[in-house]
């Protein structure tokens, strides 16, 4: 097994509605599904999203596209016409998402997406 | 419903109605239209051309236009968006329907019908879709509803079914104010194959065809690249989407020849869920869209196809946006760089928040180290140990419902020149109003949706 940030192994983009943001997450290959789907769960999602402090993450599988929806609540103080980010859409935060730190079996390495970020490794 | 490819040959014959994207937002490009219209006409049977111009808050900064001259209100790009390609879509029968009405949608009919006079061709036959602006229709009970607030626009989202019929009545341009999104792409198609409003598969099969093109180049390969892990060739020069709609309901997204981007079932799935919550229920007001099972095929190069969505019966209240005026926002930024950069920025913070207590919360961001991915409330900011960053702009934030309490931080980051760390240069500081947004439903019943031709 190795580790490497979601983002080898997935993509995805966040969308927002009010104060509630939707991540997807998608497969690079179909081989990653089972992986995903036992490794990116909710628990670890709301735990990546911890200082955003969202009431509630649910998460809906789409497995022919080999495709997740996160949906987390209360993330975006107050939305758009609130927040006082720069983001106040929150359109970056699944690359927030997509650095959650997933294991890997060797027969799966050579499918993985790019290398791992190196300011993220030396951080 | 198929899963697998299908031949080319399949899927191009039969009864298609071609629909092109040429904006997704208030503000998108403007020059990408010229392409897609090309190509509509290019291509066999009837065509039709959407605007998208029109955010959640883009219609109350639209109502605070009109509020300022009354003939104003509607997409300010309008004569940018419509006036290069409007003799060539009425010369070749490409039907257009958008959303750029906003808060005016008979002043933009009033225009183009300028436009058309001016550029010496026929006149049009321009509807306007109306009913969705209740402070015009029903101002006193919205507003006894809201006493507190200063009310600045209450919309209901309309459907698709008054741009079906005036599309069946020969319109040629149908201008709307606040309706769904994907209404723009389901009106036509309810036109062209006239399909029954509770015919719910098809229906929705056409809804998340214009869930795909309300977005403009966001199908396109626009907000996807990602260098080394998503290639997008030529993104300066994006193509804008064209899905042919068939008659099953389902649709294949491509784009006009010779354009930038790319068109992969990857980047169709990420727009295919973008802003949608419960992949099973999609409302909108002409349906349920469920996409639970469907499928996205990729055909050939920039040639995606999506089937398989289902529909539920549409919902029974339709989705009402109330902005009110919300105070003020005020921000500011000043830059620190070399020895003790962050140092120095995190100083100007601790003075800022010593000068400003008392105001709410000032947030604070350390931009090159912490700042989007940080809540207002500073927990990701505390819980970041200091570090030597040597390039960092400070920026600060807070909003107030008083103006002057606002502007207090401009002038606290300004005084940072003579009064702050060493070193900070480049303050820049803005000032602006705030608008607030609550959603609510209001009975069908309640919203008396219509719609009209306009002449001159």
């Amino acid at each position: 097994m190795i580790t490497v940030p979601l983002y080898r192994a997935a993509h995805g983009r966040t969308g927002d509605k009010g104060d509630l943001s939707n991540i997807s997450v998608i497969a690079w290959s179909p081989e990653f599904w089972d992986l995903l789907v036992e490794q990116v769960t909710e628990a670890a999602v709301a735990a990546l999203f911890a200082s955003r402090h969202p009431s509630s993450v649910r998460r809906y599988l789409l497995p022919q596209l080999q495709a997740m929806n996160f949906v987390l609540d209360s993330v975006l103080d107050g939305g758009v016409n609130s927040s006082l980010n720069l983001d106040t859409h929150g359109k970056n935060l699944s690359y927030l998402l997509l650095e959650l730190p997933i294991r890997v079996p060797p027969n799966l390495e050579a499918l993985l997406v790019g290398t791992n970020d190196e300011a993220l490794d030396s951080r | 419903m198929e899963t697998g490819p299908l031949p080319q040959s399949t899927v191009v014959s039969g009864d298609v109605l071609h629909v092109g994207g040429a904006a997704g937002f208030s503000g998108d490009r403007t020059d990408a239209t010229g392409p897609v219209v090309d190509a509509l006409i290019n291509s066999p049977g009837p065509s039709v051309l959407i605007f998208e111009t029109l955010a959640e808050r883009t219609l109350a900064l639209a109502q605070l236009a009109r509020r300022q001259d009354p003939s104003a209100g509607y997409e300010p790009l309008l004569d940018d968006l419509v006036g290069p390609v409007l003799a060539r879509c009425l010369a070749h029968g490409v039907r257009i329907v958008s959303n750029f009405g906003a808060a005016n949608p008979v002043g933009a009919a009033r225009r183009i019908l300028a436009m058309a006079a001016e550029q010496g061709l026929r006149q049009p036959k321009v509807a306007v879709v109306l009913g969705d602006d209740l402070l015009a229709d029903h101002g006193p009970q919205w507003r006894a509803l809201l006493p507190d607030r200063h009310v600045v626009s209450a919309n209901a989202y309309l459907g698709a079914e008054s741009i079906a019929d005036a599309l069946r009545e020969g319109a040629d341009i149908v201008v709307c104010g606040r309706v769904a999104d994907p209404s723009l792409v389901l009106g036509p198609a309810l036109a062209h194959f006239g399909w029954s409003m509770s015919d719910w598969d098809r229906l929705a099969g056409a809804t998340m065809a214009g869930h795909l093109l309300e977005c403009g180049a966001q199908v396109c390969g626009g907000y996807y690249a990602d260098p080394g892990f998503k290639d997008v060739p030529n993104l300066a020069n994006i193509g804008f989407p064209i899905a042919e709609i068939h008659a099953d309901g389902s649709c294949i997204v491509g784009k006009p020849p010779g354009t930038g981007g790319i068109i992969n079932a990857h980047c169709v799935k990420e727009q295919l869920l973008y802003e949608i919550h419960d992949p099973q229920a999609y409302l909108t007001p002409d349906v349920v869209a469920d996409i639970g099972a469907a499928t996205v095929t990729e055909l050939g190069p920039d040639r995606v196809r999506l089937a398989g969505v289902r529909g539920h019966a549409r919902p029974d209240e339709l989705k009402v946006n109330i902005c009110y005026e919300n105070g003020w926002l005020a921000e500011g930024e000043i830059s620190y760089a070399g020895a003790r950069a962050e140092a120095r920025a995190r100083l100007a913070a601790d003075i800022l928040r010593e000068r400003l207590a008392g105001l709410g919360t000032l947030r604070v961001d350390l931009i090159g180290v912490i700042s989007v991915f940080a809540d207002d409330g500073g927990s990701a900011f505390g819980q970041m140990a200091s570090g030597h960053a040597r390039d960092v702009r400070l920026r600060v934030a807070l909003s107030h419902q008083d103006r002057a309490s606002a502007e207090r931080l401009t002038r606290e980051v300004t005084a940072l020149y003579t009064c702050g760390p060493a070193g900070g240069g480049g303050v820049r500081v803005s000032l602006r109003p705030r608008l607030g947004l609550d959603s609510s439903t209001v009975p069908r019943d309640r919203v008396s949706m219509r719609h009209v031709f306009i002449e001159k």
